[in-house]
């Protein structure tokens, strides 16, 4: 059996005297889509967060392809093949947006100004709107653009694994389900991608597999189908009778 | 004739305000605090120029070298020793932190220095140069001045817009946290903001007391605050506004000493500063940006 890209043993986080995240434990294998579902406060971004080392778990350990991450600092995580897309997009409205993409290409020096340039392009064909508005100041674009940019950006880095916090959150019902078919190509070509969000069934519908959270623990797995046809689910999650 | 011979000293005022707002401005922009320590760095510089010029001999670049090289280092030992334990901390905890470093600096200053007021040689010399049959002179100093300024913005400009540090200086004062997770490293960033705003204060400590010769442990604190109002006023965060903000400043300032009362210019430019934020609370070229949703 191969090594999972990630693995989460049993981590527990806190907030202060607040339990936030008890006892979580998952993988994401290459090539997966796997998801995070739950309500506001199960613990979803706190358990992102983690991986992400902006928190740090007081027991339970998370290991990237076989080598933990703890003590790892934020910064250094980006050069060990994660990448997050932050809950809210959280581009840089003032920079334009090649300079955004730049930003993502941060860690990747190593690669030099033209692997750099090679990877804007694949970015840009990727998503035309973005090449089309290279130029333009971040904050000019339309919300749905934005989150484009974020994953985008996400990408210069050339992550092993790809975590996106609530990618369709304010954003119109057809820029949601245009965000999700992004998401679905970006994962046929090939990303491994660990999709946290609050909208169960569009998750669902493109997940290979999903973990459903409830104050801070994990109540149910399985595949994006079982999951989306379970009755509990339907009911708690998805507002079917 | 002398309406000219005015504008220019405002000028060459300002761009000593616009080299040390530049410094306000950045590290505002950067770490969101007020460095009122600021002032005193210059201070600093002035002396550890003094020192080496009228002391060692040393030639007058090598000392405005060596002041930048001690004020760099400062900045980044005041950053690493006071202000960096403070990151989570309310801002006003910071602020007062800010205020009692001023107070170090200057205590520490008059303990080495005496309050004994220093004649500092002018680093390029006391002469002038006359144009219009002897109407208009000006002073290498205020030459000097004005090019240095003019220099310094052109290199910071293309510092934040073209490499890959300016870059991160800038994603870091927009989003921290986003920056951190573009691999970033927030914290070395911050040092290098409050390394180039303290060599940038070396500088204008030079300048400034080249201008005015006095030279004494309480030298920064004025300029420093009257920089600070002009990096409010062209725009907190802002690297043009520190620019224009100063160069306002410094022409209100010397217009108003000039046609109004010497006694009364400083009031006269906090009275335009206050109406400006009356009309303009982000400052001349402030921004602020909508969230989009």
């Amino acid at each position: 059996m191969t090594e999972p890209i990630l693995k989460v043993e049993d981590i527990h986080v806190y907030y202060g005297s607040i339990h936030a995240v008890k006892g979580i434990s998952f993988e994401v294998n290459e090539g997966e889509i796997v998801t995070l579902i739950g309500a506001n406060g199960a613990g979803k971004s706190t358990t992102l967060n983690t991986i992400s080392c902006l928190l740090h778990p007081s027991t339970g350990s998370v290991s990237l392809l076989g080598k933990p991450l703890a003590k790892t600092p934020p910064h250094k995580v980006v050069e060990r093949g994660l990448a997050q897309v932050p809950e809210g997009r959280r581009i840089f409205l003032q920079m334009t947006v090649q300079e955004n993409l730049e930003m993502g290409a941060y860690t990747q020096t190593a690669r030099g100004a033209s692997g750099v340039a090679q990877d804007l392009e694949r970015v840009y064909d990727f998503f035309p709107r973005l090449g089309e508005r290279r130029r333009q100041v971040a904050g000019t674009l339309s919300g749905g653009e934005q989150q484009m940019l974020a994953m985008g950006r996400a990408l210069m880095s050339r992550p092993k694994l790809l975590m996106l916090d609530e990618p369709s959150m304010g954003l119109a019902p057809i820029l949601v389900e245009q965000i999700f078919e992004i998401i679905a190509d970006l994962h046929k070509k090939g990303s491994t991608i660990l999709l946290v969000e609050q909208n169960a069934q569009m998750a669902l519908s493109i997940a290979s597999r999903g973990y459903v959270l409830e104050t801070g623990k994990i109540v149910t797995t399985g595949t994006g189908e079982e999951l989306l046809a379970s009755p509990a689910i339907k009911k708690a999650y998805l507002g079917g009778d | 004739m002398t309406l000219l011979n005015f504008f220019i000293s405002g000028i060459s005022l300002g761009s000593i305000y616009a080299i040390i707002a530049l410094g306000y401005t950045m590290v505002y922009g950067i770490a969101k605090m007020l460095n009122f320590a600021h002032g005193d760095v210059i201070m600093v510089g002035a002396y550890v120029c003094f020192y080496a010029v009228s002391r060692y001999d040393l030639p007058p670049v090598a000392g405005v070298a060596l002041a930048m090289f001690v004020c760099t280092l400062l900045g980044i030992i005041v950053e690493k020793l006071a202000y960096k334990p403070l990151r989570q901390a309310p801002s006003l905890a910071v602020l007062i932190t800010a205020i009692g470093v001023s107070y170090f600096l200057q205590n520490t200053a008059l303990l080495l220095w005496s309050s004994n007021p220093k004649v500092f040689p002018s680093v390029v010399g006391r002469g002038a140069i006359k144009l219009f049959d002897g109407q208009l002179s000006l002073s290498h100093v205020t030459v000097v001045t004005i090019v240095t300024c003019v220099v310094i913005m052109i290199c910071l400009t293309w510092f934040t817009g073209n490499t890959r540090m300016g870059k991160a200086m800038r994603a870091c004062s927009e989003d921290k946290g986003a920056a951190q997770l573009m691999g970033i490293n927030v914290n070395a960033t911050i040092s290098m903001t409050f390394a180039i705003g303290s060599g940038l204060a070396a500088v204008a400590g030079v300048l400034l007391c080249s201008a005015y010769p006095t030279l004494m442990p309480t030298t920064g604190s004025l300029p420093g605050i009257k920089a600070f109002t002009a990096a409010v006023f062209g725009g907190i965060g802002s690297i043009p506004g520190a620019l224009l903000g100063g160069l306002l400043l410094g022409v209100i300032e010397i217009f108003a000493k000039a046609y109004i009362s010497s006694q009364l210019s400083d009031a006269v430019v906090f009275a335009v500063l206050i109406v400006v934020l009356l009309v303009k609370p982000a400052g001349l070229l402030g921004v602020q940006m909508p969230e989009k949703v």
